[in-house]
């Protein structure tokens, strides 16, 4: 099952993409429980990579009206909005929180939580489903991002090789030889890359390679004021990121957990992945997402089997029919004889 | 055992908050998360006409190769020839509403850059530009009956190609993550060349006389057989997934694409060779049979697509699954240490 490259842990895609001196991999470690929702990586994203812009609405559904990721939005914030049930996790007062590298006062307090515990009034916006109940009111706040998989199905199956992987271990592309198929859509099992609807192409982060190349970290990373998004060498992220929920379990926020750190997930692990505070789904992710070309060997296998089939099938009527037709017509001649 | 936060807000738990074309699901669902009852995956921006009728097109004109080629063999004239237009018009369409789909003509060029077995479209794109020229050389020889010896290789090259044109593109829905599709990756080929074989045993029922139909009428039958068990396979397989399969439009056209594929088969198979009014008749429906197959299926995978719930549940059945077989296997493991400790000591 390992012995091809579709499917699997696999320690250097970059290498195996035949990139001889590979730099080390390169990823983002998203940690949401720091995350402010203040939407300077989308702002970033958009502003150093040119995106157009692609409708200004309000959904309606909570603070969140960027909705998904997309041909023009490359990061997006998810908010969700959500009545944390009494005796559940709520940080203890004084418990230092606040990851490794974020220190000393006026930082975020997280996760944010009500004074004396009330919900305060929803202000006239009484068309948004705010969360009710007797518990406290919990916001998660999670900026969202392509994953940059090791297996990528995106990757795989672009017909005219515009997605490629990078020196860096990423994954981009290129949009003069993207031919607008389409294909690289469904694929995806996290719903990332997109059609352009003004020219058909598809779009998606790009983990900033031009600033990588330059020696510079991804721009939604710099702006990042909490540091919620971090971008380094993907080994030390992962190292990190065990420190960093090891630290919150400790302190009692026992619903935190990583999401697309394990190099022998579906995917065979994420460039970009996540401290999430509830189950993935809550934000819209996948909870266990296979590269697709996993089972292309047994479908291109059953695809051969069945072309077969036509084949013989159609075979097997022009003989049966022949045959019937055949002995009809020579007991009809017998019958014709005197 | 799992403590979480009730999310109230109104689509993030619970039911779904989207009632699909008007109609309330048959079967109260369980709980199940999702992001404000958003999709997971993207639905690909396809339009309906344009690949579920290449998808049609396709299979109708690799199919109708192979009877080309068998009629030819044993002296059925009129069904090769016919079957031989059919082809070349059915590809020449499916190259229309592929271009159509690119926006561009020019851009179908990007797709000869590279050859990746990995990419189905790859693949496709190459057997069709393998299987156009046969096609229509084969049609051009029958019907100006120049060059016979060319044509009989164009004939013979296009029966070879045509069942990979009709099957792979099994694989190119197959290759997603789209639930309805995915989910059904080994039945999905199955289904769909013996689609391609009903749609193409119909245009030789309506295109042929009635003394060379035998081959068609066998073929329309075995067809239908066929395309009914492989169906019911896919729906095995799927699990709860195969509900898209029933409801909505592509439920209507599923139901539609067995009422019709059934009807044409029996009345080709019974009347199909007294009758060439009831041949027509049967291979008009097993046509219309076939499209709607692939229109339903491409609905299918849509809607499942456009549902969180069908790509949410199965992974969380599967992640569940896993982890189950992941703690036997370690009970197990545990036990036969023991077993050998106790072998040791």
């Amino acid at each position: 099952m390992t012995s091809h490259l579709l499917s699997g842990p696999e320690a250097d895609p970059a290498r195996d993409a035949g990139h001889e001196d590979a730099p080390p991999r390169v990823g983002f470690f998203t940690d949401t429980s720091v995350c402010i929702g203040c939407k300077a990586c989308e702002v970033a994203c958009k502003e150093w990579n040119a995106i157009p812009e692609d409708g200004l609405s309000l959904t309606g559904m909570s603070y969140d009206n960027t909705q998904s990721l997309g041909a023009s939005t490359w990061r997006h914030v998810a908010f969700i909005e959500q009545s944390v049930p009494a005796g559940r996790t709520a940080p203890a007062p004084g418990q230092d929180l606040l990851p490794d590298s974020v220190s000393g006062p006026g930082s975020a307090s997280v996760p944010p939580s009500v004074p004396d515990g009330r919900v305060p009034a929803p202000d006239g916006r009484t068309t948004l489903p705010l969360a009710s109940g007797d518990g406290e009111v919990r916001w998660l706040m999670s900026s969202d991002v392509c994953k940059h998989c090791t297996h990528a199905a995106c990757l795989d199956v672009c017909p005219t090789g515009s997605l490629f992987r990078t020196e860096f271990g990423t994954v981009v592309v290129q949009d003069d030889i993207c031919n607008g198929c389409g294909y690289c859509v469904p694929a995806c099992p996290y719903g990332v890359i997109e059609q352009r609807p003004s020219d058909g192409r598809a779009f998606k982060c790009t983990m900033c390679y031009d600033r990588l190349g330059a020696g510079q970290e991804p721009a939604c990373a710099k702006a990042c004021p909490t540091e919620s998004i971090q971008f380094g060498v993907l080994d030390e992220l992962r190292e990190r990121a065990a420190r960093r929920v090891g630290r919150l379990h400790a302190a009692g926020v026992t619903e935190a957990r990583l999401y697309g750190h394990e190099p022998d997930d579906g995917v065979g692990g994420d460039g970009a992945f996540f401290l999430l505070l509830d189950r993935p789904e809550v934000y819209g992710l996948p909870p266990d997402p296979v590269v697709t070309t996993r089972d292309l060997p047994a479908m291109w296998r059953h695809a051969a089997m069945a072309a077969l089939s036509l084949a013989g099938g159609i075979a097997l009527s022009f003989a049966a029919s022949t045959l019937t037709e055949g002995l009809t017509g020579a007991l009809a001649g017998r019958k014709e004889l005197p | 055992m799992r403590e979480r936060a009730d999310v109230t807000a109104d689509g993030t738990r619970g039911t779904r908050r989207h009632k699909r074309n008007g109609e309330e699901p048959m079967v109260p669902r369980a709980d199940f998360d999702s992001y404000y009852g958003r999709p997971v995956i993207k639905a690909p921006g396809w339009s309906a006409r344009d690949i579920a009728g290449y998808f049609f097109l396709g299979g109708l004109a690799g199919a109708g190769s192979v009877l080309a080629a068998g009629a030819q063999l044993t002296r059925r004239p009129a069904t090769a020839k016919a079957m031989k237009i059919s082809s070349l018009a059915a590809i020449t369409l499916s190259y229309a509403a592929l271009v159509n789909d690119l926006g561009r003509p020019g851009r179908f060029v990007n797709m000869l850059r590279v050859f990746k077995p990995t990419s189905p479209m790859s693949v496709g794109s190459w057997l069709l530009s393998g299987y156009g020229p046969c096609a229509g050389a084969a049609a051009f020889c029958a019907v100006t009956g120049r060059l016979p010896g060319a044509g009989a290789a164009a004939t013979a090259g296009a029966a070879v190609t045509g069942p990979a044109v009709a099957a792979y593109t099994a694989v190119l829905a197959a290759d997603t993550a789209v639930p309805a599709w995915h989910g059904a990756h080994r039945e999905l080929p199955y289904v769909f060349v013996a689609s391609a074989a009903a749609a193409a045993s119909g245009m030789a029922l309506v295109l042929a006389p009635v003394r060379e139909n035998g081959p068609a009428r066998c073929a329309a039958v075995l067809a239908a057989a066929g395309e009914m068990s492989a169906m019911s396979a896919a729906e095995r397989s799927l699990g709860m997934v195969a509900e898209t399969y029933r409801e909505g439009r592509a439920g209507r056209l599923l139901r539609a694409a067995r009422v019709l594929t059934t009807a044409g088969a029996a009345g080709a198979a019974v009347f199909g060779r007294q009758s060439r009014t009831v041949a027509v008749g049967s291979g008009a429906m097993l046509l219309a049979g076939s499209a709607c197959t692939r229109f339903g299926i491409f609905a299918a995978g849509i809607a499942s697509a456009e549902d969180p719930v069908y790509t949410v549940r199965p992974q969380r059945m599967a992640k569940e699954r896993t982890a189950q077989e992941r703690a036997a296997g370690e009970r197990e493991a545990r036990r036969g240490a023991a077993v050998v400790q106790d072998g040791g000591g």
